[in-house]
């Protein structure tokens, strides 16, 4: 990779309260990769992706030690906008999330607020919504309430959400958890496409979805980094025995 | 001796059936009562006349007004007060003995007596900043009456928004404040509007605070250093010195009946807001 990665961690620790969830963790993730995330319950991935856009900072009696730099700015200091920074690393978590308002002031809300013109949004949506492999079924209702919907469509509103704010960075947190295989697939295709224009780092404990749809993998293990490098590699020839076990289901 | 339990399940059913009943069948006698009495005497005439000697014959009208301003007046005062409040309470700090301090004088402003801060109000609005007896001086007093309920109440309604809204907002680069307004305050209403309409309820019926700072002037109120009688005076004074018991159920019914409408309009108009948020 002779570019200049997008992000850089350099020996990032995080604990809650008493419990560290990252420990010294340094990893580059470069422009337009899907970079996986995997490990077991507990092994930092949520964490880390809340780190990125400083999502962590809501978290009560938290600290954390290192660097994190996005196109070599350091995004821990106390002169980063965060609002800016949310703004350009979204972040699609586990949990969908509907705000209490129709699916298409889900959409354009924050849009709208970080000064979007009017006349843009309606296109905003749309396009976000077809990314996210949820225009077909809303489409005559985008004025409903986003709470009717159903939980796997929920799940791609949240991601379409993301995808509205137009970030360069899109940070997803078991986005498919909650949808049946066709429409995983589906998302996993859109992501190929977004990979153009986006930078994606994808947390998933499905390791087949890992081996599928990423170009890079990160193997964590209770807060540390055990191994990283191209998928295949990863997934073929691991370099940690851990790696090896993980994948191949004899724990995690 | 044990009961058969079903037996036991139908006597408890039948005893919190009698007590609830007991309580609305009070709440009945008190409206059956106050309408009988005063319905008669209500008319157009008697809400758009002013009173004429002393109240014994004549309307109400200027103790429309008064309350109406008075109650406005002091609503207007203390919403933005409380509410910012709880904002502040529940948005801006973690709990600390801070928070706890203010949430614990807000509960002891809530347990003053009306009397006492009626004397509170004449000696420093009346008296101290010389706004004498006057809409001004009422309108104030209420609203230090009014603030504890519309803390408490706008409090819990923003911390009954769940958490997970704001997560999300912080996540899509919304900042605190657009969040506050966009997503909390909004979800909050209906329980900050209650808090408000109690407010309200209790601001129309106050007599004692209004004996001491706003005065019993008969005149309609117009500036707002004017002396202002509101109907719940009006109706102490014209029982109280026997001028006219008519005319003292009368305004009862009014009164009565404005805080039925204004809740129910509040309820109305909750009912839209709520349509058009979910």
């Amino acid at each position: 990779m002779e570019q200049p990665p997008k992000i850089r961690i350099d020996g990032l620790s995080f604990w809650y309260k008493d419990f560290q969830a990252l420990d010294q963790l340094s990893l580059e993730i470069y422009p337009h990769e899907i970079f996986g995330l995997m490990g077991p319950a507990k092994s930092g991935k949520s964490t880390l992706l809340k780190v990125l856009n400083r999502l962590s900072d809501l978290i009560p009696e938290a600290r954390l030690e290192g660097r994190v730099y996005v196109d070599g700015q350091d995004i821990l200091g106390p002169e980063t906008d965060v609002v800016a920074l949310r703004r350009r690393v979204g972040l699609v978590l586990s949990k969908p999330v509907p705000l209490p308002r129709s699916i298409y002031e889900n959409l354009v809300l924050a849009p709208r607020l970080a000064g979007r013109p009017p006349k843009e949004l309606p296109a905003l949506a749309e396009e976000a919504l077809k990314a996210a492999r949820l225009w077909d079924e809303v489409k005559d209702r985008l004025h409903d309430s986003a709470l009717k919907l159903s939980g796997g469509q929920q799940q791609r509103l949240c991601l379409a959400r993301t995808l509205a704010m137009q970030p360069e960075i899109i940070l997803l947190d078991e986005p498919t958890s909650g949808l049946d295989p066709i429409s995983t697939a589906k998302i996993e295709e859109t992501l190929f496409q977004l990979k153009a224009r986006y930078t994606i780092i994808l947390v998933s404990n499905n390791t087949k979805q890992i081996a599928r749809a990423t170009d890079r993998t990160a193997f964590l293990l209770m807060g540390r980094l055990i191994e990283v490098g191209e998928t295949s590699q990863v997934f073929t020839v691991p370099r940690d025995r851990r790696t090896d076990d993980y994948i191949s289901g004899r724990f995690g | 001796m044990r009961l058969d339990p079903r037996v036991s399940q139908a006597l408890i059913k039948a005893l919190l059936w009698t007590l609830t009943g007991f309580t609305l069948l009070i709440l009945i006698v008190i409206i059956v009562n106050i309408s009988v009495e005063g319905l008669p005497r209500v008319s157009l005439g008697f809400l758009t006349q002013e009173p004429h000697d002393m109240g014994r014959s004549g309307g109400i009208f200027s103790t429309v007004v008064a309350t109406a301003y008075i109650t406005l007046l002091a609503i207007a005062v203390a919403t933005p007060l409380g509410v910012g409040t709880a904002i502040y309470l529940t948005e801006y700090t973690r709990e600390s003995w801070m928070t706890r301090l203010i949430r614990f004088g807000a509960e002891c402003l809530a347990g003053v007596p009306s009397i006492i801060l009626g004397l509170f109000g004449f000696v420093l609005f009346v008296l101290k900043l010389g706004f004498g007896w006057s809409v001004l001086s009422g309108g104030l007093t209420l609203a230090i009456m009014v603030l504890p309920i519309i803390i408490r109440t706008s409090e819990e309604a923003i911390k009954a928004v769940p958490e997970d809204y704001r997560v999300v907002c912080s996540s899509l680069g919304l900042s605190k404040w657009q969040t506050i307004t966009h997503i909390v305050l909004p979800s909050a209403l209906p329980g900050i509007t209650t808090g408000v309409m109690l407010s309200v309820g209790r601001s129309l019926g106050e007599t004692a605070v209004l004996l001491f700072t706003a005065g019993a002037a008969l005149r309609t109120p117009v500036s707002l250093f004017d002396s202002g009688r509101t109907m719940a005076v009006h109706f102490y004074i014209l029982a109280r010195e026997g001028l006219s018991m008519p005319n003292a159920y009368g305004t009862a019914a009014v009164l009565m009946f404005s805080i039925l409408f204004i809740n129910l309009a509040a309820y109305g108009l909750m009912q839209r807001l709520m349509r058009r948020f979910s």
